[in-house]
């Protein structure tokens, strides 16, 4: 074989074989908190996927609105009941279905927009970029629940649809100033005009060669907008103009009891332990994501 | 000098970056042939327009540069300079590849190095992506990478430098391109991989029957892989020759500056030579001469005459006066190199 390289000891040590995330989640991982904060994340998600076969009672039923009333937590109704006699356990249960069912998909949204805007005005450069980021300036000088209060007070009944469409079309803006940012960052790297010297096309380095690179980022972001969504979707649905009833979302059971909330603590206890219970791992993990790839 | 017409002509390159210091005029009226399966060296210090040239060829110049209109670079019967995106992308990895200086930087982090080395077949061949994966893997171990099979399912990070040098080599001749450019392949590796990884490209252009354009300031580099050399300063050719005319008889002062500040074995020196003051700013050529102010040997004609390529031998062309008052070179008015230290402003 020509020119044979001499290896030292160090480079013939057979190395693990793993992918930058893999290697991501194992250094996240490493500490305690993260473990603790996934572990419980994981048994949240995993209540809102078994809600059916886990929840003792109909979240929507109203067994008998006399009797069953806003009874407070017992062994019947560990949660207690609520006003119209249903189930507050049953209904948290659903509503950790529905909270994370709205901050994941219209996290999505937001995602699939920021990244494509970001990425586009990154990579054009000059007076594209120059006019998408002044237009991002103007979305960005709208405080976001006053442009969504806006929104749902004009449209009332909408549909969970459209409520998680209106979260992500108001929730992109952050993040694709932050992807712009970075692909403004990479695109000078020499891989990438190595790749262009190998005869990439313009679309597939910023599909093939820069956007995996910034996968890192976009998860960071991505997790803290899931728990930033879902603080927002309960906001709306305590206000009344979020998720329609009988529905069950952590903001709406809240707001079902809001008129008393010292008498019915039950009925803002429980929706908002779990709140708060997601809202933190999600930030914890966020942050873990963000030192994993900073440490890189 | 080659009886067939050239693979690469380069007629009038001019290369200027619009800057808001002026406009650098980095390639000045660069002219220049590669025959087929001819190695050519381009040498001279950071600055003088070797990598713009490079990058001209491959049309990779970024805003604020352009490739002047008038300019000419003529491969295979066409010309890059006036070529659609389609039709330069067809060329670039294809029939003209390249080799970057900085192994580690030139590697996408996240992707493993068969996948990247697969990617140049997956877009000009249009294989299938295990089929792409097969010849990268037949190309790595050409490269004499070991254990190609495994070290392909690898990350950039987890090689070595001289390993990742290799990589980019495989990438490069993936399509066995007819002119390779390197621009300083083996700057940023450890003088021991140096040799093996120029022993290897001079190898595989021999299988391969490639040309090579080597970009480089080591004249040690040069001596030992290419059979032409042209000295390029302040974004102009300023001598050409075939390598053992260059080193028997360099005929530019500033070649002949390059050879003194070469370190030798076996001398003792405690310092090193080097050529007193440093490359003008494009944006600024000197009128006359552009080496003139750091040249031992210059009077009044160079300051007034901008000096054109005489014929000093056969195939040896050299951008200096010298050439009509040769009697000179006996009475320069300072040492051609000092000390480095030493070396007045």
């Amino acid at each position: 074989m020509p020119g044979q390289i001499q290896e030292s000891a160090l480079t013939r040590i057979p190395r693990p074989r793993e992918s930058a995330f893999a290697l991501g989640l194992r250094r996240i991982l490493r500490a305690p908190s993260s473990r603790v904060a996934l572990a419980i994340l994981a048994t949240i998600v995993l209540i809102g996927l078994l809600a059916p076969f886990i929840a003792p009672y109909d979240p929507a039923a109203q067994p008998d609105v006399v009797a069953l009333k806003s009874l407070a937590p017992s062994l019947a109704h560990p949660f207690g009941t609520d006003p119209y006699s249903r189930d507050v356990l049953s209904r948290v249960i659903y509503g950790a279905r529905l909270s994370l069912a709205i901050g994941l998909l219209s996290t999505l949204v937001s995602l699939t927009l920021g990244v494509a805007y970001g990425a586009i005005a990154g990579y054009a450069g000059g007076v594209a970029d120059a006019f998408m980021m002044r237009v991002l300036d103007a979305f960005l000088a709208i405080p976001r629940l006053l442009l969504l209060l806006g929104i749902l007070v004009a449209w009332p009944q909408l549909s969970i649809g459209a409520l998680i469409l209106f979260l992500g079309l108001t929730g992109w803006f952050g993040l694709s100033r932050i992807v712009r940012g970075q692909v403004l960052a990479l695109k000078h790297a020499e891989f990438v005009t190595a790749a262009q010297a190998l005869g990439a096309s313009r679309r597939r380095i910023l599909v093939r060669h820069l956007l995996p690179n910034l996968i890192s980022p976009i998860v960071v972001a991505a997790t803290v907008g899931v728990a930033h969504v879902i603080v927002l979707e309960a906001g709306l649905s305590y206000l009344g103009i979020g998720v329609p009833q009988p529905l069950a979302s952590w903001g709406n059971i809240i707001q079902d009891g809001a008129d008393q909330v010292a008498a019915l603590w039950w009925m803002s206890l429980f929706p908002g332990l779990f709140m708060v219970l997601t809202v933190m791992t999600l930030n914890i993990l966020g942050e873990a994501l963000r030192d994993a790839h900073d440490r890189r | 000098m080659t009886p067939l017409p050239p693979l690469l002509s380069i007629r009038d390159l001019r290369t200027y970056f619009y800057t808001e210091a002026g406009v650098a005029r980095a390639a000045d009226g660069v002219s220049f042939d590669i025959g087929a399966g001819e190695t050519v060296g381009i040498v001279g210090e950071s600055g003088c327009g070797k990598s713009v040239t490079a990058l001209s060829i491959l049309r990779l110049i970024q805003p604020p540069g352009r490739i002047e209109p008038g300019s000419r670079i003529e491969f295979e019967g066409r010309d890059i300079v006036t070529l659609g995106d389609e039709e330069i992308r067809d060329i670039r990895g294809n029939r003209i590849s390249m080799i970057f200086q900085e192994p580690m930087s030139a590697l996408n982090p996240v992707f493993t190095v068969g996948d990247q080395v697969a990617e140049v077949a997956r877009v000009h061949a249009g294989m299938s992506k295990r089929d792409a994966w097969d010849r990268a893997v037949e190309m790595l171990a050409l490269t004499g990478i070991p254990d190609a099979q495994e070290r392909a399912k690898q990350y950039p990070h987890q090689l070595s430098g001289g390993m990742r040098q290799r990589v980019l080599i495989a990438m490069a001749l993936m399509m066995k391109p007819a002119l390779v450019i390197a621009d300083e392949p083996t700057t940023a590796l450890d003088v021991t991989i140096q040799a093996q990884i120029l022993e290897l490209l001079v190898d595989l252009q021999k299988k391969i029957g490639t040309s090579i354009l080597m970009i480089t300031h080591d004249l040690g580099v040069i001596a030992e892989t290419t059979s032409r050399v042209i000295v390029m300063y302040a974004g102009e050719i300023v001598e050409q020759a075939a390598v053992d005319e260059l080193f028997a008889r360099p005929h530019h002062p500033y070649t002949e500056g390059l050879m003194h500040s070469m370190p030798h074995i076996g001398h003792d020196q405690e310092r090193l030579n080097v050529i007193p003051g440093t490359v003008p700013a494009p944006t600024e050529w000197p009128k006359g001469c552009r080496f003139r102010e750091r040249c031992p040997y210059s009077w009044d004609l160079c300051e007034r005459e901008h000096p054109p390529l005489y014929q000093v031998g056969a195939g040896h062309v050299s951008r200096c006066h010298l050439a009509i008052e040769p009697e000179r070179r006996n009475s320069p008015h300072a040492p051609l190199v000092v000390e480095e230290g030493v070396a007045a402003a």
